[in-house]
């Protein structure tokens, strides 16, 4: 093989590559450091919210309850270390009640240390709640810690049974908006699939939902106790200290304003780095793609260079990102610092003032810490959000897009159908465009007998699928109607108009499963004995009896295991098993090694027998044995008639036949 | 995870100053940080119980000045790291690079080029993402977990033991949630990739879906496939929400039993009180490092299989190498000649050529055809040496291909592959790829000859249009022509056109054929085809089956000479071309 096909994209409906995913998932608190995308933003953050809501209603007991118990959570862990500071304190009673003489009271041990000059620890002791000559009293502490420990036995239970029941609203309310990303689906007009990017449309209903699964696992809970929990702390705080309190609030302001400023400029480097990567990317896929070519063509040396410039590009651009964002732990740690050293003095201070105890600075010190950890939080959790609404608001527009029309079905019964003959086409005066401006096909008439052959020709790209796509009602003509058997399809269930048709294309879709499931996909239900029949009819039999696994192989994700040609024979046999009463044909142009091509021939040919088909034709037998010819040319249908009509007529079908076909024949005979 | 230690050790060679430099900050940094609880029980015992406020500010102002230092080390820190981990990319990813150019066919096909373009682009990132993870957290946590344990046992060796019980108890419990979620989480990433796939069926397949009226069956295997991965997600999510709260409540209830015995330690006056505060911040910070290196354990797997892959290619030489003293030939006419030529491919049972024996002359066109599988690609690759044949020898120019520098062997031909794949850019940095020197007069001219001239003067920008990757903003006709006219501006001796006519319609194959034809006069032209008509002009046509030559010879000849020739005739023309 000189070249490589492009990796991983191609494939009908253009490019399909995958959105680039962060690299770490499902670990609580996004953000290590990595590649961090920009953070996409939402058009219309109300709107998306509203929809999101309302997705949540029907879980809004388990959400009222996990909010109850986030609240009863927060509380707990904020209560936490006042209990343990209240268990040093006694503590430190304890350790200054045994360095004063017993049998005094308190009162005149402070009279005694005042006395003696010792004002400071007078302070201290008249502050505390002593008794002289007595030591830590275990009692109490062990009630203290006790409770202490039941305080945190329960917050953690909460924390768990909160964390479990979101699990369970998350997974839920994503697998609803799943089902009706695939129930729209099926519901959208063929339109919207050839009009829109299909890898546009997959990242929509794939990466953006695992995207909103993260969101609404982590996000909204986290969110949720990171917001009380800077109440709670807040209110603890003032309540022991308000004086401490201001002074740990002194630096929240600060940090807040170093993190916005860094993550600025980091932000526009993540960009930039993100940019860098893609270009290089983008080089290497190319490069590594093309190898042959870059050889053979003298490329290697000026690959090199392009390379070399781009990835030094990529190392500053990431180097940059690298080190703003990575001095954000640092610079908040720093502030963390001074916070802690800031209550640690003044706090001992006040403790040897006699104006606070030490286990109020203790509990104090963890407070400001349990303070300044949800406020860094919260901002890489509303970027969490950010993105999570971001991609909401892209799954939502899809889900809002409009709908095929309904089915007007006034004829309730399907066709004659199967076996009973039949198989009469009639387009009268059919009008037809794609886009409103352009008129494609403007009041055509067409009739096809049962049995006959309707060739469509035309240059590449003449628009030739289009009859396919009026015929099976894929899209909806504009005027005029077309009949199966005298009865107008409009009228009928979509669904009834597509079980008389029989299709193979060029394009050869199959889907993972085995050769079997695929041949399968024809008829529901189809027997075993039914399944060989069609297989030996379309020459599959033969080549999967060579596989190891027979018509259990598996085929693989873009069904590289088996041959193009192979592949059509399949879906020639899934033809055969579907039996309809109109075939579609798509003679095969492509690479099909010549051997499997004349076995494909024989199979339509074997498939036509009996059927009323209409067939893109290539081949010269096809087109001149054909009831009718449909010629077509940019689009529009521009001739139709037997071939001997059309010569004779001396338009475009004259000139293409004698250009395409004539200097072929010619020369072979 | 030897192969990613051996990638370490080699491509941080370079580094080693600032990756000294970051360990030495990091730990110098730790013992700070370390240090800090240590001043705070000084400012208890010495200053709060004895009532001495000026050792507590002082104090106080010791504390202040070490965080600036613990700050500023941090800072200096990550920029060496930053440089360290980021230069570390850069240098892997352009050695990667630099291999794959050299590689054969042989190993392009081995490896496969969408598993290069991973591991060139991702594979590195996942080892950059490592290597910048280390430096921090794999650094600091040992450094802060020792030296958290030796500063405990400082302050009070009784009260250290309870370490015995909490640091297993924490190992023990991540270790169980990672034993139960970590099988969880890859069979998530599979049920999550099946849903995926499902979709992407349904949106790639919609009309096979709809003419064969299987929504309802479709609805099925999504059902399935959704309840699946709901299923899944609950049970990873239900277990991973144990975790937070099952460590914060060790971490919490060891505060608890630090404060009880303490309190006992206090009391019979073998610790000051001061000492019991720091150690509750020790307790703490060891807990913190323990358990961020086993949750940065998860980073491992990963970068080390990223770091096989990537070994993988950094030790495969390529097996095409430049001879050692390369003949150069006398003249550049362009013939070609197959010596009794076998080849098979490695492991491969038959060989896929045997015995091949003719001649490709200036001036005339030879054309080969066959089944799939008949060995045609392979026959034209021997041609630029992707590959070295089994036995016999091919000689272009009259010298042995494997006696002539690459470059100047590849500098004589023109090649036209398959796919025709063309680079971003425009249109003209396309054509000038094997000849950087050519007009925009040439430019022209070559696509005329390739009957391209046409729809790339529709085009508004002309030739200065622009090219997506992979060329996928044009069709697959205008790619295969812009290909061909790619080959005819580097006016090669030697072309080399690989089945590029098939999304050609028949009579722009044929204008095209006597273009080139006659642009190519004196030219060697081999084209390889599918299509008979494509091939009848030949002066000379090759049937190959399974590898053997069946005939040699023009269409009137093998019309009658070779039966497979007629078979593959008649099925495409119809019988009465045979007739």
């Amino acid at each position: 093989m000189i070249a490589h096909g492009p990796g991983g994209h191609g494939g009908p409906g253009g490019p399909a590559r995958p959105a680039p995913r962060p690299a770490v998932r499902g670990f609580g608190g996004g953000g290590f450091g990595g590649m961090q995308l920009p953070a996409q933003k939402s058009k219309d953050v109300n709107k998306t919210l509203r929809q999101l809501l309302q997705r949540l209603r029907p879980e809004w007991m388990p959400i009222a309850v996990s909010a109850a118990l986030a609240l009863a959570y927060v509380a707990l862990s904020v209560i936490g270390p006042k209990i343990i500071g209240n268990a040093t304190n006694v503590i430190f009673n304890g350790v200054i009640g045994r360095s004063l003489p017993a049998g005094l009271t308190k009162a005149q041990a402070v009279a005694q240390l005042r006395a003696h000059g010792k004002g400071q620890i007078a302070d201290l002791v008249s502050g505390a709640n002593v008794v002289p000559g007595q030591g830590i009293d275990f009692t109490t502490l062990g009630q203290i810690l006790v409770l202490a420990a039941l305080v945190y036995v329960f917050a953690s239970l909460f924390q768990w049974v909160l964390a479990y029941i979101m699990a369970g609203v998350a997974q839920r309310t994503v697998f609803g908006l799943r089902r009706d990303v695939e129930d729209k689906l099926a519901r959208l007009p063929l339109k919207y699939f050839d009009s829109h990017p299909h890898g546009d449309l997959l990242s929509r209903v794939t990466n953006d939902i695992d995207n909103i699964t993260t969101t609404l696992q982590q996000g909204l809970s986290q969110l949720l106790t990171s917001m009380l929990t800077i109440v709670g702390v807040l209110a603890i705080m003032v309540w022991i200290s308000p004086l401490l309190a201001v002074v740990a609030l002194v630096t929240v302001p600060l940090s807040i304003v170093v993190t916005l400023l860094i993550a600025r400029r980091s932000q526009t480097q993540f960009a930039a780095q993100w940019a860098r990567t893609g270009d290089l990317n983008g080089h290497v896929e190319q490069m590594h793609t093309g190898h042959a070519l870059v050889q053979v063509f003298g490329h290697r040396r000026k690959a090199m260079e392009d390379f070399n410039q781009q990835n030094q590009a990529l190392y500053e651009a990431s180097f940059r990102a690298q080190f703003l964002s990575g001095i954000i732990f640092p610079a908040m740690a720093f502030l963390g610092n001074v916070n802690y050293v800031v209550i640690a003095a003044v706090g001992g201070f006040r403790v040897a003032t006699g104006t606070m105890t030490l286990g109020d600075v203790q509990a104090f010190i963890q407070y400001s810490r349990q303070f300044t950890m949800p406020i860094t939080q919260l901002a890489s959790q509303l970027n969490l959000l950010q993105s999570g609404l971001a991609s909401a608001e892209r799954v939502f527009e899809f889900l809002d897009a409009e709908e095929e029309v309904p089915d007007a079905a006034t004829v309730s019964s399907p066709l004659a159908g199967e076996g009973q003959g039949g198989g009469s086409v009639a387009l009268e005066h059919v009008s037809f465009r794609y886009e409103p401006e352009k008129p494609l096909i403007t009041d055509f008439n067409l009739e096809a007998r049962p049995g006959q052959t309707i060739a469509i020709v035309g240059p590449t790209g003449a628009g030739k699928t289009t009859i396919v796509n009026l015929l099976m009602r894929f899209y909806e003509i504009d005027a005029g109607r077309i009949c199966l058997d005298g009865i107008d399809a409009a009228d009928l269930r979509r669904e009834d108009v597509r079980r008389v048709f029989g299709m193979v294309l060029q394009d050869t879709w199959l889907f993972t499963g085995t050769i079997r499931d695929n041949i399968a996909y024809g008829k529901i239900g189809a027997s075993k004995e039914e399944i060989l029949a069609a297989a030996r009819a379309a020459h599959v039999d033969q080549f999967v009896r060579t596989l190891p696994d027979g018509y259990e192989t598996v085929l693989n994700d873009d069904a590289s295991n088996i041959s193009a040609g192979q592949k059509q024979l399949l879906t020639i046999a899934r033809a055969f098993l579907a039996d309809p009463t109109i075939l579609i044909l798509d003679e095969a142009t492509s690479s099909v090694d010549t051997r499997t091509e004349v076995l494909i021939q024989q199979a339509m040919a074997r498939l036509r027998q009996g059927r009323t088909s209409f067939v893109i034709a290539h081949r010269l037998s096809t087109i001149r044995n054909a009831d009718s010819i449909v010629v077509m040319d940019q689009g529009r249908i521009v001739e139709q008639g037997t071939h001997d009509e059309l010569l004779r007529r001396h338009g475009f079908y004259y000139t293409l036949y004698n250009s395409q076909f004539t200097d072929a024949l010619a020369e072979a005979s | 995870m030897r192969g990613l230690l051996r990638l370490l050790l080699t491509f941080l060679r370079p580094y080693r100053g600032p990756v000294a430099v970051v360990v030495v900050l990091v730990l110098a940094q730790s013992i700070a940080n370390l240090y800090l609880p240590n001043l705070n029980a000084d400012i208890i015992n010495n200053g709060v119980s004895k009532g001495d406020i000026g050792y507590i500010w002082r104090t106080g102002g010791l504390m202040l000045a070490l965080a600036v230092v613990v700050g500023v080390l941090a800072i200096v820190a990550v920029w060496f790291s930053s440089r360290a981990s980021m230069g570390l990319g850069r240098d892997v990813r352009r050695a990667v690079f630099a291999r794959v150019q050299e590689f054969s066919a042989r190993e392009m096909n081995r490896f496969g080029t969408p598993s290069l373009i991973t591991r060139n682009t991702n594979d590195v990132q996942q080892v950059q993402l490592f290597v910048q993870l280390a430096l921090s957290i794999l650094v600091t946590a040992p450094i802060m977990l020792v030296g958290g344990i030796i500063l405990a046992i400082r302050e009070d060796v009784t009260l250290s033991s309870i370490l015995v019980v909490i640091l297993p108890l924490m190992v023990a419990v991540i270790g169980t949630l990672m034993y139960f979620a970590i099988p969880l989480f890859q069979s998530l990433q599979v049920k999550i990739d099946r849903i995926n796939q499902v979709l992407r069926e349904q949106i790639t397949g919609v009309r096979v879906i709809r003419a064969f009226n299987r929504t309802p069956y479709e609805r099925d295997r999504f059902e399935t496939a959704n309840e699946d991965l709901t299923g899944t997600g609950l049970r990873v999510n239900r277990i991973f929400a144990l975790a937070l709260p099952s460590l914060l409540l060790i971490m919490n209830l060891s505060s608890v039993a630090v404060v009880w015995f303490g309190g006992h330690l206090i009391d019979s006056g073998q610790m000051p009180v001061g000492n019991l505060i720091a150690f509750l911040a020790y307790i703490l910070q060891i807990m913190f490092a323990v358990m961020m290196a086993v949750m940065m354990a998860i980073f491992i797997p990963r970068a080390a299989a990223s770091a096989t892959r990537l070994e993988e290619v950094l030790n495969t030489q390529p097996s095409i190498a430049e001879p050692a003293n390369p003949v150069e030939p006398a003249r550049l006419t362009g013939t070609a000649e197959f010596r009794k030529v076998t080849f098979g491919y490695p492991g491969g049972e038959a060989p896929v050529l045997r015995e091949l024996s003719f001649e490709l002359r200036p001036g005339e066109t030879t054309a080969v055809i066959g089944g799939t599988g008949s060995g045609k690609t392979t026959l034209l690759n021997l041609i630029p040496r992707f590959f070295d044949v089994t036995a016999g020898a091919v000689l272009v120019n009259g010298v042995d291909v494997r006696e002539q520098a690459l470059e100047g062997l590849w500098s004589t031909i023109g090649l036209v592959p398959q796919q025709a794949y063309l680079f971003r850019g425009t249109i003209a940095d396309n054509l000038r790829f094997g000849n950087r020197e050519a007009t925009e007069a040439e430019l022209w001219h070559a696509l005329e000859v390739a009957q391209a001239r046409d729809f790339v003067v529709a085009l508004p920008e002309k030739l200065d249009a622009p090219v997506d990757q992979g060329g996928t903003n044009l069709s697959g006709g205008q790619r295969q022509r812009l290909a061909i006219a790619r080959a005819v501006v580097k006016q090669p001796r030697l072309y080399l056109l690989d089945d590029c006519f098939s999304a050609l319609d028949a009579g722009t194959d044929a204008r095209l054929r006597t273009a080139l034809k006659q642009e190519a006069s004196d030219a060697t032209v081999v084209i390889v085809a599918q299509r008979v008509s494509t091939i009848l002009h030949a002066d000379r046509i090759v049937v190959l089956d399974a590898g053997r030559i069946v005939g040699i010879g023009n269409h009137r000849e093998l019309l009658s000479s070779t039966d497979a020739y007629r078979e593959i005739v008649e099925s495409q023309l119809g019988e009465e071309a045979v007739a």
